[in-house]
């Protein structure tokens, strides 16, 4: 049949001239590519000693943010979780009691909140539906576990730790 | 016989035991090491610095591991397949000289178990005698892939080991004598090495010996994508380990035989004219052979890891149309040589 992209190669199977029956020049061919090899430098990253930097658009293990104030900046709104692909997102909210005001800025806050790690595909649409800015995946790959729960991460992976100097405005009790 | 004589060669046969099978242990080590390097990358590296301690976890694994015999399998056989191939790799560096004698007092000691003058024909007896060990093996399993890699191992081993003893008959009448000490004492300095007058002879003994060994490219008793790992599919634990120790003494061996029938031995260059007393000179000439039979095994391993395996009519053709062939026309050659320079020089 003829060729429409006239790209077609037809491949013939030559039987093999003197040099080549004795294997011995495509053997040495051969040799000599390997020892090259031998010699190059190794371009393995010696992971847990060595570690290489994250790109910057890199998404990683999610963290629920806190404002400049201290407080957690989520507000228990869904929209998160509505947004995932994969459903890895739940979370039960409550509402902020008097007294509480350092501690979460919206009325309204997360008293749980999930991420199942195993079903996360670091999509980042979480963190593009979060009106709130209070989640990004900022943080480093997730890792690795013996046990399916443990890689259900509540609020004591996910929200970050508060900043030292967080504690001036703490209102004295 | 006194007892010191005793005594010395007892000593002397432990030596090599050890040695042997620490190298057999540390070459599966290197192979892994050569084939990172090959491939980019480092190999194991985990186990102690530079993974020097790999060799010992991997052994410590192969003693944990459940032993299983199939319920099929000829018990007594089955169990006496390893045993064979680990005995027979290991007897055969027997005849192998390590060097020169070394002078303690007044007592001369040679660095040889025994000088036997049929040594290269004991080599032989022995490398034939191990393809029992597979074949047991590899028939005991009562596995028709096992029993397929023991048909081809065998097979094999005929096929090479003719051209392998016709090349060495060309050496011999170069040599003649069948003792590898007087092989080797003749190949004394560098210019008298057998390799300069048997090129083609190393050749070919060099193809057989990696057929013998059965490495890549001649590693059809156990290739893993036709026969899902040859003879040794049915074994484990330990007993899958001495097959492997086998193999690996037997690259050894191959080494020591070939760096002795070619490569001058213990032999180095310039090494009557240092200046050095005799008991230096053997220790040099030990390290030296050592040496030489590191870079046979590293050759081994390079080949390894550069070639595809051969295919079963290509490894026969090869065999029986190319090796045997040049081997006898290699026998021809050296006998007019020979005659020629009998003649008129
Ligand atoms: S990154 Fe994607 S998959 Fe993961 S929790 Fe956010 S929306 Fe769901
Ligand atoms: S993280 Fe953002 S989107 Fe998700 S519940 Fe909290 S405020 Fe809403």
């Amino acid at each position: 049949m003829q060729s429409l992209s006239n790209r077609k190669k037809v491949l013939e199977q030559k039987p093999m001239n003197f040099w080549e029956r004795i294997y011995l020049p495509a053997i040495f061919k051969g040799l000599s590519i390997t020892i090259k090899h031998f010699f190059k430098p190794i371009p393995t990253v010696r992971y847990p000693e060595v570690e290489r930097p994250y790109s910057k658009n890199f998404r990683g293990q999610h963290s629920l943010k806190r404002d400049e104030e201290g407080r957690e900046r989520c507000t228990a709104c869904g929209l998160c979780a509505l947004s995932c692909p994969a459903e890895a997102i739940t979370m039960i909210s409550a509402e902020r009691q008097k007294g509480e005001e350092h501690l979460y800025r919206e009325e309204k806050y997360a008293a749980v909140y999930e991420i199942n790690m195993l079903r996360c595909i670091f999509c980042g649409l979480c963190e593009e539906a979060c009106p709130k800015e209070a989640i990004y995946l900022d943080g480093p790959h997730v890792t690795a576990d013996y046990l399916r729960k443990d890689f259900i991460y509540g609020k004591d992976k996910l929200v970050e730790p508060r900043f030292d100097y967080k504690d001036e405005h703490e209102p004295t009790a | 016989m006194e007892l010191a004589f005793v005594i010395e060669k007892v000593l002397l046969v432990s030596l090599i035991f050890v040695i042997t099978l620490v190298i057999a242990m540390y070459s599966t080590l290197a192979e892994r090491k050569v084939a990172g390097f090959m491939q980019d990358r480092f190999g194991p590296d985990r186990a102690g610095p530079f993974g020097i301690l790999q060799p010992l976890c991997d052994g410590g694994k192969f003693f944990f591991k459940e032993e299983i015999i199939p319920a099929g399998a000829h018990k007594t056989l089955f169990i006496l397949g390893p045993t064979i191939a680990i005995i027979t790799a290991c007897i055969g560096s027997a005849v192998i000289p390590w060097g020169q004698e070394l002078t303690i007092g007044e007592r001369v000691i040679e660095l040889q178990v025994t000088d036997v003058n049929v040594g290269v024909l004991y080599m032989f007896g022995v490398v034939a005698l191990s393809v029992y060990g597979i074949m047991l093996g590899g028939w005991a399993s009562n596995n028709k892939f096992s029993l397929m890699g023991a048909v081809r191992a065998a097979s094999q081993s005929i096929s090479y080991e003719l051209a392998m003893g016709l090349s060495l008959i060309a050496l011999l009448m170069v040599t003649q004598s069948l003792s590898l000490k007087e092989i080797v004492v003749q190949q004394e300095g560098f210019v008298n090495w057998n390799i300069w007058v048997q090129p083609l002879g190393f050749l070919i003994f060099l193809i057989c010996s990696f057929a013998e060994c059965s490495r890549v490219p001649f590693d059809l008793p156990e290739c893993e994508t036709e026969l899902i790992g040859g003879y040794n599919v049915e074994y484990s634990s330990m007993k899958l380990g001495l097959y492997m120790f086998a193999e690996y003494i037997h690259m050894f061996v191959s080494s020591a035989l070939m760096a002795t029938l070619y490569f001058g031995g213990y032999n180095f260059p310039f090494m009557n004219d240092l200046g050095l007393s005799q008991n230096w000179i053997t220790i040099i000439g030990v390290l030296v052979f050592f040496a030489k039979i590191f870079a046979f095994i590293f050759f081994f391993m390079w080949i390894r890891w550069t070639l595809p395996r051969f295919r079963y009519d290509q490894l026969m053709n090869l065999g029986w149309k190319v090796l045997i062939p040049l081997a006898i026309a290699n026998i021809v050659l050296t006998g007019v040589i020979t005659v020629i320079k009998d003649t008129f020089f």
